[in-house]
């Protein structure tokens, strides 16, 4: 904490112990959840704590934790994405077909499928981005419609059907794995990650990210077009829903118009557990990542401990609303820390 | 005593209320022993002790980061104190809620007006104890009362107008009505007259006035220190969080009241450069129209100049200055800036043209609360801080720490959130955000409105180094004396029209005042 001016000094110095709950909280509260949760299920969940549960565990958060990237770039400015998840259905029978076009070379084709992936994605995004700012619309309303439109548009392309058949040197690398638990696709997620944080932190976009969500006429009268900003979010969320539909092939190698069912939800989801205010402005792209592996970890958790599959989603739909409790109890904690 | 206010009608006759107060125990009304509050890098408030009597009128004065705000916060049961004890009505008061505050008879009017918009004037009025049967709302009830309620604080206006139909100095007057209605033995008012007009301000003192008589006692807050010699029988002045006298106002001349709050003397609140000699033109409006039936407005700045926008509230003149900025769509009109047409159709290309703006309401329009005063300060030109979209974060340190001194904003470090600042210190960050990103011409809103003496001073000290430097300013203000003070020239608006210009030689308050009445008298048809 910033000290020594005159108004500061007259403020009682706080204990280490204050300054250390201080930041804990602020920086790691979400984490520290994680830790102890993870804990947790290490000493009672048989096989929890073993290499190969945690490589399971890496490879199942990948697909949210890129599409949770560009959702909290969304969250933040204030808005929200629902269709991520018909949008990511759309780029997996986009790139899939390319894919198993056996008119291109491999090297060919798989560049080519992410660049369509990602553009695809880019354009659904732009266009809810569009929709929302030239009429003024809410974004719940807009993604909605986008959700329907991507899956209709998915059937079409793919003519209902699932493609399978993706060329082998792009299966191969989806299945492997470095460093002994880390899948590739993991490591994809974990830099799309650090990518956002990039942004976030180091960027005049990031700033408008930030200042556009926290009050955004403040920002028009600033002189700038909040506009082309909220824009461009909805854009960089349909891209990751892009990235994550490559991610998607190379874990499932198959591409489906049904794919991608209700991960709109799991993404927000992460999202909202990892500390990001939902009226925007406030929140971090690693508490994303750390709230996306909150629900991954539950879930095998639970699994291993041998709860029923009925009773997963009771516990995990508890957690959430948790999360955003204690985070009201965090943040009345933190102004208690900061006034002593 | 919580229950009382239920079953009493909202116009109560002086003598039930005499016959009540005789009926509980003598002494102070309010009464403060040793009270403290802290907040982040801030001592607000520290062993403040003093009395407030019964029935009377008494005024608490302070800078700006006094403590006003936080005492009246405590008042109205938004927080507790640290430390120290309040008694209100010889019981210890520790209100857990502003609810609980005001059903044991506080009602704190916040400057930051409390009303709920969408509903009806009838509905807020009533909102705490609506009338009704079996959870069903009598309207006819409702609106009989709210109208008698309207009645005495002489508010001409249907109970069933929405509320956010409503002037802020309606829905000023209305709060006041919500403080009869529920019968309040101590009424709260911070900075009732910010926004009123004299007439309106007129009419609050008489509304004053008749609640003493009822033996409401007021606690009330203003920084026009002409006016509370007419509703102050006594003065409270805190300074930097402390109690510094409570005395009979009598005693007292504005002089000694500013310097008690200041612990200074301050010469002259305007400061007139009599050295700048205006040249050349810094901002020219042509036929501005902000509909196609409008009147037109035209007027220029010129370069080094002071001019001054006076007007009722309501005249059109925010509406104006925002038109020029781009911040509202306007039918016609073009504008100069430094002799060259620009195409402004949004705050971006006013900006870019060189014309700012420090809107009227800081907190909605003018800062991102929740943010850091450095980020505050940059968000009107990061380009300058960035290479290819990059933030360079030391640069953006530097220039804010710097502005931050230069205008003396009063923050334990730059990364404060400039939601936790004083009034006058969240303006200086507007003030910074706006030399930050540099103009050829300013347009300020209403720049000193609920501020204190000292940071007035400070804001017209610096209008005038800026014109100095060849800006050319263009002021909207509701205080007079300060435009007289400050400008070249009056532009006075009435109706949406410029009904007359004054130049500096023939500042007269009386002739201004009629000119900003004149076209109000020509639709009543007087």
């Amino acid at each position: 904490m910033p000290e020594g001016t005159e108004r500061a000094g007259e403020r009682k110095a706080g204990s280490v112990w204050d300054n250390f709950l201080r930041v804990s909280m602020r920086e790691a509260g979400v984490a520290i959840a994680l830790v102890i949760i993870v804990l947790f299920f290490s000493a009672t969940a048989p096989y929890f704590a073993t290499p190969e549960n945690f490589l399971k565990i890496f490879v199942q958060i990948a697909i949210n934790t890129v599409l949770a990237a560009g959702m909290t770039f969304v969250i933040l400015t204030g808005g929200i994405d629902l269709s991520v998840g018909s949008v990511l259905a759309l780029c997996t029978v986009v790139g899939a077909t390319i894919m198993v076009n056996e008119d291109l070379s491999p090297w060919m084709s798989i560049p080519l499928a992410l660049v369509a992936c990602m553009a695809t994605g880019a354009a659904c995004g732009a266009i809810n981005g569009w929709v929302c700012e030239k009429w003024k619309l809410p974004s719940f309303i807009v993604t909605l419609g986008m959700l329907n439109v991507a899956s209709g548009l998915a059937r079409v392309v793919s003519d209902n059907s699932t493609i399978t058949g993706l060329p082998q040197p792009f299966v191969d690398f989806g299945n492997q794995i470095y460093f002994g638990v880390f899948p590739s696709i993991f490591l994809i997620a974990i830099v799309v990650i650090l990518i956002g944080w990039f942004i976030l932190r180091f960027t005049v976009f990031g700033r408008f990210v930030f200042a556009i969500g926290t009050n955004e006429e403040a920002v028009r009268l600033s002189g700038h077009n909040p506009r082309i900003f909220k824009i461009a979010v909805f854009t960089l969320s349909g891209l990751t829903a892009g990235i994550a539909a490559m991610v998607f092939l190379l874990r499932l190698n198959v591409g489906s118009p049904i794919a991608g069912i209700g991960y709109e939800l799991n993404a927000i989801a992460a999202v909202i557990i990892g500390g990001t205010s939902l009226s925007g402005g406030k929140g971090s792209i690693i508490g994303t990542l750390v709230g996306a592996c909150i629900l991954q970890v539950l879930a095998t958790g639970l699994q291993l401990l041998g709860a029923e599959d009925n009773v997963k989603p009771i516990v995990i739909g508890t957690v959430i609303v948790l999360a955003v409790v204690l985070d009201t109890y965090r943040n009345r904690l933190l102004r208690n820390l900061e006034s002593r | 005593m919580t229950t009382d206010f239920k079953e009493t009608a909202p116009v109560v006759d002086p003598a039930t209320t005499a016959r009540r107060d005789q009926d509980r125990e003598a002494g102070p009304i309010l009464k403060l022993q040793g009270v403290g509050k802290r907040f982040p890098g801030v001592v607000a408030l520290r062993n403040v002790t003093f009395e407030v009597e019964r029935g009377e009128g008494h005024v608490l004065l302070g800078e700006n980061g006094a403590g006003k705000s936080t005492l009246i916060n405590l008042l109205g049961g938004l927080f507790p104190p640290d430390e120290g004890s309040i008694w209100f009505n010889g019981s210890p008061y520790r209100p857990a809620s502003p609810f609980e505050a005001f059903s044991k008879g506080i009602r704190v009017v916040h400057q930051e007006l409390n009303l709920l918009s969408n509903l009806t004037v009838a509905e807020n009025l009533l909102f705490e104890h609506l009338p009704s049967r079996r959870g069903l709302v009598n309207f006819r009830e409702m609106n009989r009362r709210a109208a008698e309620l309207l009645a005495e604080v002489g508010l001409d206006i249907s109970p069933s107008t929405l509320v956010s139909r409503l002037g802020v100095a309606q829905m000023q007057l209305v709060e006041i009505a919500k403080a009869l209605a529920h019968e309040s033995k101590l009424l709260v008012l911070d900075e009732p007259t910010a926004t009123l007009t004299s007439k309106e301000v007129d009419r609050l003192f008489e509304i004053l006035r008749r609640l003493k008589q009822r033996k409401v006692t007021t606690l009330y807050i203003s920084h026009r220190l002409q006016e509370i010699y007419e509703v102050g029988d006594r003065v409270t002045v805190l300074r930097d969080g402390q109690h510094v006298t409570t005395r009979p106002l009598q005693d007292l001349g504005i002089p000694d009241i500013v310097r008690l709050m200041v612990g200074r003397t301050i010469a002259d609140q305007g400061v007139f450069r009599e050295d700048i000699q205006p040249s050349g033109e810094a901002l020219a409006v042509d036929d501005l129209r902000l509909t196609e039936a409008s009147p037109p407005i035209s007027f220029s700045v010129r370069k080094g100049e002071i001019v001054g926008i006076a007007g009722l509230v309501g005249s059109g003149r925010t509406e104006a200055v925002r038109a020029i900025f781009g911040a509202d769509p306007r039918a016609a009109g073009t504008i100069r800036v430094n002799g060259h047409p620009v195409a402004i159709t949004s705050p971006k290309d006013a900006v870019a043209a060189g014309i700012c703006l420090m809107t009227e309401d800081r907190k909605q329009q003018g800062l991102l609360l929740d943010m850091s005063c450095a980020e505050n300060i940059t968000i009107t030109d990061l380009k300058r801080l960035s290479r290819r979209g990059l933030l360079d974060r030391a640069m953006e340190n530097a220039a804010s720490e710097k502005l931050v001194a230069g205008l003396r904003v009063k923050t334990p470090t730059i990364f404060h959130k400039v939601g936790t600042f004083s009034g006058g210190n969240q303006q200086k960050v507007v003030i910074a955000k706006w030399l930050y990103r540099g103009s050829s011409a300013l347009i300020c809103d209403e720049p000193t409105r609920g501020i204190d003496v000292g940071a007035k001073a400070e804001i017209y000290d610096l209008m005038g180094r800026l014109a100095a430097e060849g800006k050319g300013i263009l002021v909207v203000s509701s205080d007079l004396p300060e435009l007289m003070s400050i400008c070249h020239r009056i532009l006075v608006f009435s109706k949406g029209r410029i009904a007359g210009e004054v130049p500096r030689a023939a500042f007269d308050q009386n002739r201004i005042l009629s000119l900003a009445y004149e076209e109000y008298g020509r639709a009543r048809g007087n």
